[in-house]
């Protein structure tokens, strides 16, 4: 992965030099579905080369802002997004801005892993291809291997790269979906519940990988298992009800949340 | 804890937790105020008794590890609970510390019932209601989630510590008088300064309590009286 830590050396912050950089900086975002106020005025830095967790019951929103960030909600017709959503400073939500490669910018896994019926190799350069990454054969070998071995599969699957992604076992083939998120060199991933699909052992298996992959990318992750917000990341944002209520360093969240209703969500004492 | 949990054998669990040290807490405060009795009123068979005590006080502080490491490892604990439970552990671990100090001083009742009375007693009498009703108090706290009141005990200890000052000086001088107030006056000091770190158990109680409550540590330094580590008494000059 060191080519896509190169091209990105532009943007980096040095390690321990103060606050980290801003990727994502929201400001007053609302969301409508038709009538449905889903999403009410949410502000919120995600800081560069991080993770950040959304947690929050089930229709309070975290979901919805996660697709904000990359126009997810475009594809929903009655959907109406307002307030301002910046990425590096630029307003994803300017006209002029191409969704297509916006969404090359910030990646997204899913809560199924839904690999394409190809095989593995045509996953993971399926990607690459339509956004003319690569310019040869060689290229592209390239590019699976790094994008293999940057989701830790490589290993598993260097000698049936032409077999069927969807012959993969659970956990496999969500890391498979994250090769093939790599694979065009996102700056941003997003995470809709990644592993509540996957067993114990897979689940800590992608746990492990984002921590390793944080250190290339930023990474935002919904998540109803708050073990899970606490284990893999450094920021904790809670939602409810469409309202960002707390967003805080993780350990101070898990260990002295300031909002009485995170403290109630978080210790299961949710009214 | 405010509302109750979603799980209600999770609450039931931490409200066992919390009664087994308030069972802890109670033989503790029995356990001074016998030896101080035992002490100003010469007594060897209560003495004995506080000293038999100790081992009741050691087999609830193993039972509140086992409960807390059981809650930890099968419910994980977040927030307030995770405080409560670690901070539960902790104060368990001061009363069973508490105990050894008391059954310090009645073993010291023994030896002190088998020689001459002496005169200070009086004032051990009155630091052992003073660490009395401090344990009593921070206890109520810890029970209460009271965090005014665990910064009144934490306060309190500054008291204990000047009668231990005090008396410190009045032994001294005793000791100088006749040096056959040596041994007893000896026993006494070790007596007070017994009390006076039960005293000082109680305000690390207080701040586990003041932890739990609100999830910070008590801002200030504590308050000292105790300056006999300081101190020089010389022969007919006072201190």
């Amino acid at each position: 992965m060191n080519t896509m830590v190169a091209n990105k050396a532009k943007a980096a912050q040095p390690q321990g030099a103060g606050p980290a950089a801003l990727k994502v900086v929201a400001r007053d975002v609302n969301v409508h579905y038709g009538q449905k106020h889903a999403l009410k005025g949410v502000s919120i830095d995600i800081p560069d080369r991080s993770v950040t967790a959304f947690i929050g019951p089930s229709g309070c929103g975290k979901s919805t802002f996660l697709r904000c960030i990359n126009r997810m909600n475009d594809t929903i017709a009655n959907a109406r997004v307002d307030g301002s959503i910046k990425l590096d400073g630029a307003d994803i939500y300017d006209p002029a801005v191409d969704v297509v490669q916006l969404r090359a910018r910030v990646g997204m896994v899913f809560q199924k892993p839904n690999p394409f019926p190809k095989s593995i190799y045509e996953n993971v350069v399926y990607g690459p291809r339509i956004h003319g990454l690569a310019e040869s054969r060689a290229d592209l070998d390239a590019i699976v291997e790094k994008s293999l071995r940057g989701a830790g599969l490589w290993d598993e699957v260097k000698d049936r790269l032409r077999e069927p992604g969807t012959g993969l076992s659970g956990g496999q083939q969500q890391r498979l979906c994250i090769a093939r998120t790599i694979a065009v060199e996102p700056e941003v991933i997003l995470m809709d519940e990644p592993c509540s699909a996957l067993d114990p052992i897979a689940t800590a298996v992608i746990e492990e990988l984002i921590e390793e992959l944080r250190k290339d990318f930023t990474i935002v992750i919904v998540t109803h298992n708050m073990q899970q917000a606490a284990r893999v990341s450094q920021r904790t944002a809670f939602f409810h009800l469409g309202l960002l209520v707390e967003v805080d360093d993780t350990e101070k969240i898990f260990t002295n949340p300031q909002d009485a209703r995170t403290q109630g969500y978080i210790t299961g004492r949710y009214g | 804890m405010g509302t109750d949990h979603i799980v209600k054998s999770f609450d039931e669990a931490l409200t066992r937790l919390a009664e087994v040290i308030q069972r802890m807490g109670g033989i503790a405060e029995t356990q001074i105020s016998e030896a101080i009795d035992a002490v100003v009123r010469r007594d060897a068979e209560l003495a004995s008794r506080v000293i038999e005590d100790d081992r009741k006080v050691d087999t609830l502080e193993s039972q509140v590890d086992d409960m807390a490491i059981k809650l930890l490892a099968l419910r994980q604990p977040v927030a307030s609970d995770l405080r409560f439970v670690v901070g539960t552990l902790k104060i368990s671990a001061e009363i069973e510390r508490i105990g050894d100090y008391a059954k310090n001083v009645a073993k010291r009742a023994v030896a002190l019932s088998q020689i001459a009375p002496l005169k200070p007693a009086h004032v051990i009498h009155r630091m052992g209601d003073v660490a009395q009703q401090m344990i009593k108090d921070v206890l109520d706290a810890y029970a209460n989630r009271d965090v005014e009141r665990a910064d009144a005990v934490w306060a309190r200890d500054a008291e204990l510590d000047e009668l231990y000052s005090s008396l410190f000086r009045e032994l001294v001088t005793y000791m100088m008088e006749d040096a056959r107030n040596i041994t007893g006056s000896t026993h006494m000091l070790f007596i007070a300064k017994n009390i006076e770190r039960i005293g000082d158990h109680a305000t690390n109680i207080a701040e586990q309590v003041h932890y739990i409550v609100t999830g910070k540590s008590i801002e200030a330094t504590r308050p000292k009286g105790d300056e006999t580590a300081f101190a020089v008494v010389r022969p007919g000059g006072g201190s």
